[in-house]
């Protein structure tokens, strides 16, 4: 697969949020301005950038079965798939750990908006989720991984801007009491899930 | 012991419908009653032992690398349930796909060893991951019930709807397996909590 299309395709067609549902937690949480949405998409867009090469490389040569072989025959049997769970989630926290000292350095008004969801996009699923999805679907090479990673950081952040930018509109609405906040966002989610469906027919 | 540590997670603060975490895998697997209940008992176990382990460990760890250490300990749970399941339930682990591995990520996890196990005894510590994940299991398998019975006329894969039902010119409802409807469902379990219970209204 050509690499532009599998970027518009991991952007459009298997949006991270839309159609799998990852990374939720700090998507509804820090979507209720349209600037913090965006620092908070940045930074998820560029951990997922850095760490699907990393976790591709480790996979290919160290994690699935047979990769040790360029060690020697008798390493060429050792299968660690098991344990990629835990080098990937180890790879992604200490990402995250070195992204959260720059921005830190860089932008302090942007790391005091970010506040607590900052060391959270660790466990943003929609991080690690890149990573499995990689593992399970098996890219053929690194610049498809890395193609992989950007496309799907860019489609999550895409979403959170837009839905940022609705719910600053929705302020001004008068939705029922029980429903303010939570209950009219994770609908408001399911309607632009259903828009996104239709890029699901599109063959790239 | 404070009842509160097993009876809040229900209802005043569930962690889906009011604390909000956890969100993604409530919605990703709840096509199939079958999945949602694995789904359900599989977090239920490893929020609780990861919080029994955090809290028998929260004296020794240094603070500053404390996510890496409370990733770890639940990444070790969740790669056990991970293989139990491949080894007994092997049709639903694939239903299942990355999102047991997405466990780890499940912020009621993290949540819970946060907020509760680094500052308390480990007995507490358990029944309160225990009874969070419980918690989110109820909504797992209600949100699961709707979709299934309502989507596929079936309970645990037994058809439900009648055949006459059927000849009457009842149909499926195919939007209910689609993923946007879950959450549509989600916003609607948070309204009639909130109609009920005015204290959890936002301004």
């Amino acid at each position: 697969m050509d690499l532009i299309s599998l970027f518009v395709k991991s952007v459009f067609v298997d949006n991270m949020v839309f159609s799998f549902f990852l990374g939720m937690c700090s998507f509804l949480a820090v979507s209720k301005n349209v600037k913090t949405a965006t620092g908070l998409g940045i930074a998820v867009v560029f951990v997922i950038g850095i760490t699907l090469p990393i976790n591709y490389l480790l996979n290919t040569y160290i994690l699935s079965p047979g990769a040790l072989s360029w060690l020697g025959e008798e390493y060429a049997q050792i299968d660690l798939s098991f344990l990629s769970l835990i080098v990937f989630i180890a790879v992604v926290a200490a990402i995250v750990q070195i992204v959260e000292m720059a921005v830190e350095k860089f932008s302090p008004s942007l790391y005091a908006s970010l506040g607590i969801f900052l060391p959270l996009i660790a466990v943003n699923c929609a991080v690690l989720g890149a990573s499995l999805f990689m593992q399970e679907r098996g890219y053929s090479s690194l610049g498809e991984a890395t193609v992989f990673g950007l496309g799907s950081g860019f489609g999550w952040m895409l979403a959170i801007v837009t839905l940022a930018a609705i719910r600053e509109k929705m302020a001004y609405s008068n939705v029922p009491a029980p429903l303010k906040g939570l209950g009219i966002t994770f609908i408001v989610v399911g309607l632009m899930g259903i828009a996104f469906m239709s890029f699901m027919g599109i063959k790239l | 012991m404070d009842k509160n540590i097993y009876l809040k997670p229900f209802w005043t603060s569930n962690p889906v419908t009011v604390l909000v975490l956890g969100i993604c895998s409530a919605l990703a697997v709840t096509v199939k009653l079958e999945a949602a209940c694995v789904m359900a008992i599989s977090v239920t176990l490893v929020t609780g032992f990861s919080s029994l382990l955090v809290s028998l460990l929260r004296n020794t760890i240094p603070n500053r690398i404390r996510i890496i250490v409370q990733l770890i300990v639940a990444a070790l749970f969740v790669i056990l349930v991970e293989q139990v399941l491949k080894a007994y339930v092997y049709e639903v682990s694939k239903q299942l796909s990355v999102f047991v591995g997405l466990i780890i990520t499940n912020c009621i996890i993290m949540g819970r060893i946060e907020a509760f196990a680094l500052g308390n005894k480990p007995f507490p510590s358990f029944v309160d991951g225990i009874a969070n994940g419980a918690g989110y299991g109820v909504i797992l398998v209600v949100i699961a019930f709707f979709r299934e019975l309502l989507g596929s006329g079936s309970i645990f894969g037994f058809k439900i709807i009648p055949d006459a039902a059927y000849q009457a010119g009842y149909m499926n409802n195919g939007l209910l397996i689609l993923p946007p409807m879950a959450l549509i469902l989600v916003g609607c379990i948070v309204w009639i909590q909130r109609s009920i219970n005015k204290d959890l209204q936002e301004k």
